[in-house]
């Protein structure tokens, strides 16, 4: 084992934890919204500087043997690096976000940056997993930064609640998958992914089922994937709404890469016997995502809901099991963190005249009148998200539905399609709402300068402009496909 | 003209133009949009006057591989040209529609118009699949906006309807374009037009996409959505919807369903006859009964759409090309009847035809025009509608007698909801006060009307300008379909040469 190869390759979640802790002493001296302000900047330069850290490894589509640290717990390949650069942005929109959104709630404090800085080394950790004892230590390392952040606003009974459910389903969850995992082990006899694949390869035990089953389980509670998905929108809703953006993108992401690692990496020799899982795992996640957002008054449910239908799309490219409906998950959570951010940027940035957050779905009505552009730039992320060309939204689905059908799998196709129209119907309301109904004149308060760009930016990418970008995505997501199956 | 990307040029003028509109205010916005649309007709010209007829197949072809999976592939044939034509000559017109009865949130309404613009022009050039998909799929959301905000009453539900039907029928179609671009390793549309597809898959890719052509063109039942989002759209969204939007489903039909599926196009073809015929009789029959001017029209749309239909499935060159006139020439006279219930509906604000009686006495020049355009719309010899209808019909007559009987009679019944609909609001007593009361046309209002008049009369008069851009194209398509074309009915057979020899008549040496 080559130690400095290892530490080389580990360092992003070395610089994350360290500056993580190192910003946490300081905190304790902090006084003031200052200081709080400076750490949150300095999280996000960390951030940065992991991501340069990362970027060559993704560029370079680093695989195989260079890319394995501490005798195979760990892998640096182009697969985490790319998985870890959509982590690092939307984990730098969320820090971004925060303090005008804490402040008004007298309740920024340096905590949060750093909690959210652990939390991203503990994703790092999923996404680079090699090994079930990898997988579960960076699981909770991220899941219990999450349900910290989930109860931040410490006086808001809601934000106590959705903190305690995620933590009590989140735990059962976790119980769920290590016992997935213990009896992976006890039937493989091993707990590296690559020794798995190898021991199942000649056949599956009964036992080795039922392991993949139930890891499988615990992987979809935390991607919120239906029938795992019911503590998604009452855990958004309660969350502190920067809280629950970071919830929708980072951990998705993370979440879904490990998801991708576990299924094609450690049970890449079986796929016969998660396919039919994952199908029907992402046709429920399809149907309920859309059917439960349709009644929602919330634009924070909404946005849950719209969250499990995403991931119903995410898994059609895991049923594929093939390189091309890896590479297009990649494109479409590329694409999605944009437009997730996009979206909560958006209802962020919806407040009265005194400046109090706006969240229920009645009270935007009329909004292109009062806030044209805002109103213009949902609107854009409501046509994304329904997967309406020519935005970007359209190309995330194109790739996936193009991967399940070059591997076959035309009926998921076509009836993953059609319910795509059915989520088009709650989207389209909350366009109908801001733009056809008349004024409420109640979301008509400014926001400041962070919030602005980044959604210029989000709509950017979103935009048709975003058209330009996909070969390099698609390159990109080729070659962490590679090195994924390449490892396997 | 050779490499210069003119076609692109077509899509950014109004593209930039919608942009600028956004952020400009009401006079501008509308000075904006008349320049933008102008410029693209005077380019439209110019795309006429330089496009090769008997040239090469595809002309002013742009390829640019912008993007991973499909590219910036653009150009046209003569059956898309004429389609482009159509789509620059109506926008001014819209737009001038749109002078004053649009009054609030102007800039914003003048953008949609001008996307909606780009995005036809995009689906009668784009070149490959993908491109073609995005562009075709596009329109929903300017539309969705138009109808849903300068709407009538109604119009909520209307754009849902409008907005989720065609969705629904679009998407089978991507999933079939994923599933071609697998199978023949290529996004390019003239290379999948001669792909042989394997028959038991053509059956599917052409009932997927069918889905979408139907919805859109739209074959009844699938017509459904039409009357409401006609009824409630403003007097330049008909324009738009009847005059170019359901020429889209005709359009695919001919691009992608007859040429890449001929087996599969065979084997429904008695489908599409059923269908039509149906629609035929059915809606001219509610077109009779309806009391508002707008819905009436709608329904007739329907009825002209499945000759429309019924000749392009008649597998002959007759029939294609009298389709794609009667889709020319819908699209004029169609535009220009919902234009002529908006003139008397932005005096009256009503389209109820009871309120209207004895307009000829007021306004003798609207009078005229309307006679016109109605007398196009029963399809009068010296119209462009006669020349598309008859060519159509006969196309289909030599595939079978009885459609082509069956489909007459909507002609006649075309004539007799017309006609009544002229009667009722034109001729008799002056019944209602303000209705008598209402000026004639204005300088602005005859500057829309009159083009499209000449254009009608044109059309019905000189159609050899129009045929001549498509001929060959026709003629491609029909060599293509010529192994599928399924028996007629006639079964006609050759005399005798024998008998020939014996009956050398001074008649026959005439025919020579």
């Amino acid at each position: 084992m080559d130690w400095s190869q290892s530490l080389r390759l580990v360092a992003p979640e070395e610089l994350l934890s360290v500056t993580g802790l190192f910003l946490l002493l300081g905190a304790a001296w902090s006084k003031g919204r200052n200081d709080a302000r400076a750490v949150t900047w300095l999280s996000v330069l960390a951030l940065a500087v992991a991501a340069l850290f990362v970027a060559p490894a993704a560029f370079s589509g680093l695989s195989g043997a260079r890319a394995s640290a501490f005798g195979g717990l760990y892998a640096g390949d182009a697969f985490s690096a790319l998985a870890k650069l959509l982590i690092y942005a939307a984990a730098g929109a969320s820090l971004l976000v925060a303090p005008a959104f804490f402040e008004k709630a007298r309740a920024m404090r340096p905590e949060y940056p750093v909690l959210v800085l652990l939390a991203v080394a503990g994703m790092g950790l999923m996404v680079s997993t090699t090994d079930l004892l990898t997988l579960y230590v960076g699981l909770e390392l991220n899941s219990l930064a999450a349900y910290v952040l989930a109860a931040f606003l410490k006086n808001d009974n809601r934000s106590a609640e959705a903190g305690l459910k995620y933590f009590v389903l989140g735990a059962l969850a976790s119980g769920i998958l290590l016992f997935g995992m213990s009896l992976t082990y006890g039937f493989t006899g091993t707990t590296s992914f690559a020794g798995i694949a190898a021991a199942m390869h000649g056949g599956l035990s009964n036992g080795a089922l039922f392991g993949v089953v139930f890891v499988l389980a615990g992987l979809a509670f935390k991607i919120s994937a239906v029938p795992f998905h019911m503590w998604t929108p009452d855990v958004y809703e309660g969350a502190p709404t920067p809280v629950t953006m970071f919830f929708a993108s980072a951990p998705k992401v993370a979440a879904l890469a490990l998801t991708m690692r576990v299924a094609l990496g450690a049970f890449g020799s079986q796929v016969s016997a998660w396919q039919q899982i994952v199908i029907i795992v992402s046709l429920m996640s399809i149907i309920v995502g859309a059917l439960g957002a349709i009644g929602q008054q919330n634009l924070k449910r909404l946005l849950a809901y719209s969250s499990i239908n995403n991931v119903g799309f995410l898994l059609i490219g895991l049923a594929a099991a093939t390189p091309a409906g890896a590479s297009a998950m990649l494109v479409y959570l590329a694409i999605y963190v944009a437009m997730t951010v996009g979206g909560f940027v958006a209802v962020l940035m919806l407040k009265d005249k005194d400046g109090n957050q706006v969240e229920a779905l009645a009270d935007i009505a009329g909004l292109s009148r009062d806030r044209k552009v805002l109103a213009a730039c949902f609107a854009m992320v409501m046509f994304s998200l329904a997967g309406i060309p020519p935005l970007f939204g359209f190309w995330g689905k194109f790739v996936v539905f193009q991967a399940a059908v070059a591997a076959g799998l035309l009926p998921l196709a076509v009836l993953g399609i059609a319910a795509s129209v059915i989520g088009a119907f709650y989207y389209l309301k909350v366009v109908k709402v801001m733009y056809f109904d008349e004024s409420s004149g109640i979301a008509v308060g400014k926001s400041d300068w962070v919030h602005q760009a980044l959604l210029a930016l989000a709509a950017l990418f979103i935009s048709p402009l975003g058209y330009l970008l996909t070969k390099c995505l698609g390159n990109l997501a080729n070659l962490a496909a590679a090195s994924l199956f390449h490892g396997a | 003209m050779a490499g210069f990307p003119i076609l692109s040029l077509m899509l950014a003028v109004p593209l930039l133009g919608a942009l600028v509109c956004l952020l400009a205010d009401a006079r501008t916005a509308r000075l904006i949009a008349l320049g933008a649309t102008l410029i693209d007709f005077a380019l439209g010209v110019m795309l006429w006057c330089n496009f090769d007829v008997g040239g090469a197949q595809w002309q002013f072809t742009e390829n640019v591989p912008l993007f991973a999976g499909f590219s910036w592939k653009l150009g046209t044939d003569g059956i898309a040209l004429l389609l482009i034509e159509l789509s620059v000559f109506l926008m001014p017109v819209c737009i001038g529609a749109s002078w004053k009865s649009i009054d609030k949130r102007v800039g914003e309404y003048m953008a949609a118009f001008l996307l909606m613009e780009t995005l036809m022009i995009g689906v009668f050039t784009a070149q490959d699949l993908f491109l073609f998909y995005i562009f075709f799929e596009a329109g929903l959301i300017p539309m969705y906006l138009i109808i849903g905000i300068w709407g009538g009453a109604d119009r909520i539900y209307a754009s849902y309807k409008f907005f989720l039907y065609t969705l629904l029928g679009s998407v089978l179609m991507l999933i079939a374009m994923l599933w071609m671009a697998n199978e023949a390793g290529t996004t390019d549309i003239p290379t999948l037009m001669a792909y042989d597809f394997p028959a038991g898959a053509q059956k599917w890719l052409w009932l997927a996409f069918f889905a979408s052509f139907a919805v859109k063109m739209p074959m009844w039942p699938f017509h459904t959505w039409l009357p409401d989002a006609h009824v409630q759209a403003p007097t330049a969204g008909s324009v738009i919807l009847a005059g170019v939007l359901l020429k889209m489903g005709g359009y695919g039909f001919i691009r992608f369903s007859l040429p890449m599926f001929p087996e599969a196009s065979a084997y429904f073809a008695p489908l599409i006859f059923v269908l039509s015929m149906i629609a035929v009789v059915v809606t001219s029959l509610i077109a009779l009964v309806q009391h508002d001017m707008k819905k009436l029209i709608a329904y007739s749309s329907v009825a002209h759409m499945a000759i429309v239909t019924v000749g392009l499935f008649a597998f002959n060159v007759q029939g294609l090309e009298g389709s794609m006139i009667v889709m020319l020439s819908h699209g004029l006279v169609s535009g220009a009847l919902f234009l002529s219930v908006g003139i008397i509906y932005d005096r009256l604000h009503t389209r109820e035809i009871d309120r209207y009686g004895g307009l000829a006495i007021n306004m003798p020049k609207y009078a005229l025009f309307f006679m016109l355009f109605t007398m196009a719309s029963v399809g009068l010899p010296a119209t462009s509608g006669f020349v598309g209808e008859f060519l159509a019909l006969t196309g289909i007559y030599q595939l079978s007698s009885w459609v082509a009987l069956v489909c007459g009679t909507g002609i006649i019944l075309g004539a007799a909801y017309m006609l009544y609909l002229y009667r009722r609001v034109i001729f008799g007593d002056q019944k209602n006060a303000d209705a008598a009361a209402m000026p004639d046309l204005d300088l602005r209002e005859m500057l829309m009307v009159v083009p499209i008049a000449l254009a009608v009369l044109w059309m019905g008069i000189y159609p050899e300008s129009f045929l001549a851009p498509m001929r060959k194209d026709i003629a491609t398509l029909d060599a293509r379909l010529s192994h599928a074309r399924p028996q007629g009915d006639a079964q006609l057979t050759i005399g005798k040469p024998a008998a020939a020899a014996t009956h050398e008549t001074p008649a026959h040496e005439g025919a020579h």
